[in-house]
């Protein structure tokens, strides 16, 4: 019961500590805005910190703690901004206070996102390893596709869809073109804020963590660990399977409502939905350590500035950036340098200067 | 003229299907012997492309010898990234380090085209000639590309497999990808199989470079990106690890893509080429020449 406890107090502590740098950094930014220490670039930069930080959390989500490699993890976030700045444009002159308009479309983009988590993880997740992660590349793929062909228009009648142009959404006078194809989304309200950022951040760690510390997040980390020994004490694979791949997709859906309201106009593009910026928010997982939240959020933000803070050095930033990726990967998980890390680690040499004296 | 158009999208389709057959062997090999996503190697094609032009344009050398200087150094990149990127995390025991590395490796090359020949596009001067062959009494026209492109593969495919078959150092591929303790008691050069497998999976790399970039000759550092996520999904398609699987996955996908280009949507091609691997992966899980592993307990 003891140990148990301790157990308890262990997790909380963690936590504390995970919610604690989020509000430090909140606190820091804000003192350096207030004594306006911070230049335009570092301001655009803030929101995007904590859309790639609730990105990468919840990638860790399906990569770390369900243990699946996905590769499409923007396209919920594509189909989350594509669904929250419909719903903010279709609403807006509803005359519907904006306040409640954002938590609506906040809410909208992370319950689409989930669904099509569910309809995609249904099939997706027979597969294994590589090939769910190729599949999840291939959704990811398709899905910022659809959306370069998609229009979407409002008149008198109600909605209008077509495949092909606006002009064939056959829309009657005063009729507006909302979604237009590979012109996207323009006149999106730009109501996302650094503070409402790190309140989804927040948001976005106490829904993970809480689900890692729980039963559920258990059976998920058995099924991890050994499907088959988890399948054989009653663990039901596939419902546990699916609860950690739509949240972790709701969760990228909320990433891209805040994408989708930070600019004025929303296109899915190579750049934003595309495989590269899967594999980008895969990179924060992997380096902040996979199955660590902190660290993944940590390394969200510590990449996101890195090409900002080499920004001096022009044409070589992304040279060294790539560099830095190599050699920090190489150094974390070589057999030898991690040796040598354990060898020489402060915790350790403690622990041996300890047994040193006792021994005396 | 129906069918001959259908013909001669059939037969860009092949060709296309080619190129990405030949990106997809080097994929296939890889992950056979090294169990990792060589993620970088659409790079390579891009450098291998770079490395023609410039041998071309820059120095005026003859094609077919610009062709083998590519092929040269594309090889000995190939070596040059196995030893620095990924043998150190060979025994890592984690298969995502390598998958990650190998992103810094294809970012890294992107960028040291982008450093060295700017990010303007580039084109490229056919090596092939730009000549037209009539067949069938003229009525369908087909670039001598096209008949080139085909022919390297089925070349290829033949070499490589009388490779694989015949000789003791195919044959070590074939023990190191089956089991890599059990190879390295038998004596074999682990070490050695690997960037053998490498070396040949990216010189194979220059010469897709060269054939992709005779057919569409536009190059920038990002050409070789999509190409190699799509030989990726034509190697996944065929069954991963198998060589005659690339070959079959490359063909299909390249024939899917011109024709869905054709008849369908240009735009919506890429997203048919996907979902059509889902369907076969859903209903093959392991691709359509892939081994089925059992799981045991």
């Amino acid at each position: 019961m003891i140990h148990m406890t301790a157990k308890l107090s262990k997790n909380v502590r963690s936590n504390a500590i995970t919610y604690g740098i989020v509000l430090v950094f909140y606190a820091v930014v804000q003192i350096l805005l207030a004594t306006g220490n911070l230049s335009s670039l570092m301001r655009g930069l803030l929101v995007p910190l904590c859309m790639y930080a609730i990105l990468a959390v919840s990638l860790n989500l399906t990569v770390g703690i369900l243990g699946e490699l996905s590769l499409g993890h923007a396209g919920f976030m594509c189909v989350g901004a594509f669904a929250s700045a419909f719903f903010s444009k279709y609403m807006a002159e509803t005359g519907m206070p904006a306040g409640i308009r954002f938590v609506a479309a906040i809410l909208i983009g992370a319950l689409m996102a989930g669904i099509f988590g569910i309809l995609i993880g249904i099939p997706v997740l027979r597969l294994k390893g590589d090939y769910l992660a190729i599949v999840t590349l291939a959704f990811g793929e398709i899905i910022k596709n659809v959306m370069n062909v998609l229009f979407i228009g409002k008149d008198s009648d109600g909605l209008h869809f077509s495949m092909n142009s606006a002009v064939d959404l056959h829309l009657k006078e005063g009729g507006t073109v909302i979604v237009n194809g590979p012109q996207g989304i323009t006149g999106t309200p730009n109501q996302s804020t650094f503070t409402i950022g790190i309140i989804l951040l927040l948001i976005t760690l106490f829904i993970v963590l809480n689900l890692i510390q729980s039963r559920d997040g258990r059976a998920i980390m058995a099924i991890r660990d050994n499907r088959i020994a988890a399948e054989s004490v009653g663990i039901n694979i596939t419902k546990y399977k699916l609860m950690a791949f739509s949240i972790s997709a709701a969760l990228a859906g909320v990433a891209g409502v805040l994408y989708a309201h930070n600019l004025s106009t929303l296109i899915a593009q190579p750049k934003n939905f595309g495989y590269n910026m899967s594999i980008m928010i895969l990179v924060y997982v992997v380096l902040g350590g996979i199955g660590n939240i902190r660290g993944s959020m940590i390394a969200a933000v510590i990449l996101t500035l890195l090409p900002e803070l080499l920004r001096g050095l022009n044409d070589y930033r992304m040279l060294i950036y790539a560099i830095v990726l190599i050699v920090m990967m190489i150094v974390n998980w070589n057999p030898t340098c991690k040796a040598f890390r354990e060898k020489y680690s402060f915790r350790n040499i403690k622990a041996r200067m300890k047994t040193a004296k006792e021994v005396r | 003229m129906g069918t001959m158009s259908f013909l001669s999208y059939l037969i860009n389709g092949i060709s296309l299907g080619s190129v990405y057959a030949i990106i997809a062997l080097g994929y296939t090999m890889v992950y056979g012997i090294a169990k990792m996503l060589n993620f970088a190697h659409g790079d390579v094609i891009m450098i291998g492309s770079y490395v023609v032009l410039t041998a071309m344009t820059s120095y005026g050398m003859n094609p077919l010898l610009a062709v083998g200087i590519a092929v040269i150094f594309c090889t000995l990149l190939g070596i040059l990234i196995e030893k620095l990127a990924y043998k150190p995390l060979r025994n890592a025991g984690s298969p995502l380090a390598v998958l990650i590395t190998a992103i810094g490796v294809s970012y890294l090359l992107q960028n040291i085209a982008l450093l060295i020949f700017g990010a303007n596009m580039k084109s490229f001067q056919s090596v092939i000639g730009t000549k037209q062959i009539p067949l069938l009494g003229g009525d369908l026209l087909v670039s001598m590309t096209t008949i080139v492109t085909i022919l390297s593969c089925v070349i290829i495919m033949l070499v490589l497999t009388a490779f694989i078959k015949r000789t003791k150092a195919g044959q070590a591929m074939l023990a190191v990808s089956e089991d890599q303790g059990a190879a390295r008691l038998m004596g074999i050069n682990v070490n050695g199989t690997i960037s053998l497998t490498f070396a040949i999976g990216s010189g194979l790399a220059a010469i897709a470079g060269v054939l992709l970039c005779s057919a569409y000759p536009s190059l920038t550092p990002y050409t070789g990106a999509m190409p190699g996520i799509k030989a990726f999904v034509a190697a996944v398609f065929g069954g991963i690890g198998s060589i005659p699987g690339a070959f079959i996955g490359g063909i299909l996908l390249g024939v899917i893509e011109i024709l869905s280009k054709a008849y369908i949507s240009t735009q919506l091609s890429d997203a048919i080429v996907f979902a059509v691997l889902i369907v076969v992966l859903l209903v093959k899980p392991t691709g359509i020449l892939g081994k089925n592993i059992q799981e045991k307990v």
